[in-house]
């Protein structure tokens, strides 16, 4: 899989940037709708199953998950290709990270909408 | 001269990185004695070293006056150009001269520049026009004319010496050497920022895995220049106007008319 011929790298960055001012948003959100209740009391489990079920929140959840994960594994990929210089490091690099992100976003997206009952 | 110049010269003591990769021998430091004066340079005193110590010390220097851009080395550990960096101005009693870092070493305080030569090549260094210089003369449209500020707009990246020194400094050229560095990215603007310059395909030369989203902003290359360009300035144009967050304003400066009757 070649990233590279789909996308340009500027194309690729661009969506890294956007992604990481995006999430700061969206994790600002997170934070403040715990804050809205006692500390403990939002790790208290029938209110995490009552935020689940809020479908705005679910909303956020995804999106934290979505941008986290795209920003994320493109970084640890720009780290890791500084490291080596050849065409086999960069193409393994490359389908290492698409996949764990893809994996990630699945198995995240899996639980939110289990735990959301859907 | 003031009687401070006359008086008996102090010495200081040089501190020379040695090494001849022709004969694999191992690295080590030569120690030597040089008198200086106020005005005695790095490159004075490696030469007297040169000259009456030992004759067996490469360097490699041409103008003495900053402009060829040939004496870069590490002096007290930051790149700087030898010819450039008077002794009195450094304050220490020990001056350790290493070659540049980032670049293969050949000898001593020579390094090999083939990899920094071929980045500064493939960015395309040449204004690349449809109008060659003649037609726009026989045809009296002027298009290479330019205001004061086209000019400004890429004035200070065109007093690069290709000395090595930003390249040297650049912590993203210490581990990926496919970065083209900041001397030819700065080059690329440069070039780009021209209104001369016509190529649609100088900007697809650093858009990849490699290019100039690996400038890590560091700006260290903007710091060791010795001749005040700022590369990261030019890096951070660049990479502005490709994602879209500037526009770039250059255009064809205007056609003008000539009466020459």
């Amino acid at each position: 899989m070649e990233i590279q011929r789909v996308l340009k790298e500027s194309q690729i960055m661009k969506i890294h940037y956007i992604t990481g001012i995006a999430a700061i948003f969206v994790v600002a959100i997170h934070i403040m709708m715990r804050l809205v209740v006692p500390f403990e009391s939002s790790l208290n489990y029938d209110y995490i199953i009552a935020n689940y079920k809020n479908i705005f929140y679910v909303l956020i959840l995804e999106s934290i998950l979505v941008l986290i994960s795209v920003h994320g594994f493109n970084g640890i990929r720009v780290i890791l290709l500084e490291l080596r210089q050849n065409t086999a490091w960069e193409k393994v690099i490359t389908v290492i990270t698409i996949s764990s992100m893809i994996a990630l976003i699945a198995y995240g997206t899996r639980t939110i909408i289990l735990a959301n009952g859907l | 001269m003031s009687n401070n110049d006359n008086k008996i010269e102090d010495k200081i003591k040089l501190k020379v990185y040695r090494e001849n990769r022709g004969q694999n021998s191992k690295s080590y430091y030569d120690s030597f004695e040089v008198p200086y004066k106020r005005w005695t340079t790095v490159l004075d005193a490696l030469l007297y070293v040169k000259g009456y110590i030992d004759p067996s010390l490469a360097i490699r220097y041409s103008c003495r006056m900053a402009s060829c851009g040939s004496c870069g080395m590490k002096i007290n550990g930051i790149p700087r150009l030898a010819c450039y960096t008077k002794i009195s101005e450094l304050e220490t009693s020990t001056i350790e001269c290493e070659p540049l870092g980032n670049f293969p070493i050949i000898r001593d305080l020579v390094t090999d520049f083939s990899l920094f030569y071929k980045h500064h090549k493939n960015i395309q260094p040449y204004i690349q026009s449809t109008e060659s210089v003649e037609t726009a003369a026989e045809e009296k449209t002027y298009s290479y004319n330019q205001s004061p500020q086209d000019v400004d707009k890429y004035l200070q990246f065109s007093y690069c010496i290709k000395c090595g020194l930003c390249y040297s400094a650049c912590p993203t050229v210490g581990t990926d050497l496919r970065f083209p560095g900041p001397q030819a990215l700065a080059q690329l603007y440069r070039y780009f920022a021209d209104t001369r310059d016509e190529s649609k395909n100088r900007l697809n030369i650093v858009d990849d895995r490699h290019g100039i989203w690996r400038c890590h902003f560091a700006g260290s290359c903007s710091k060791v220049c010795p001749k005040g360009v700022d590369p990261a300035l030019g890096i951070q144009l660049l990479r502005s106007y490709m994602l879209g967050v500037s526009k770039n304003n250059k255009k064809q400066a205007e056609k003008i008319e000539v009466n020459l009757d």
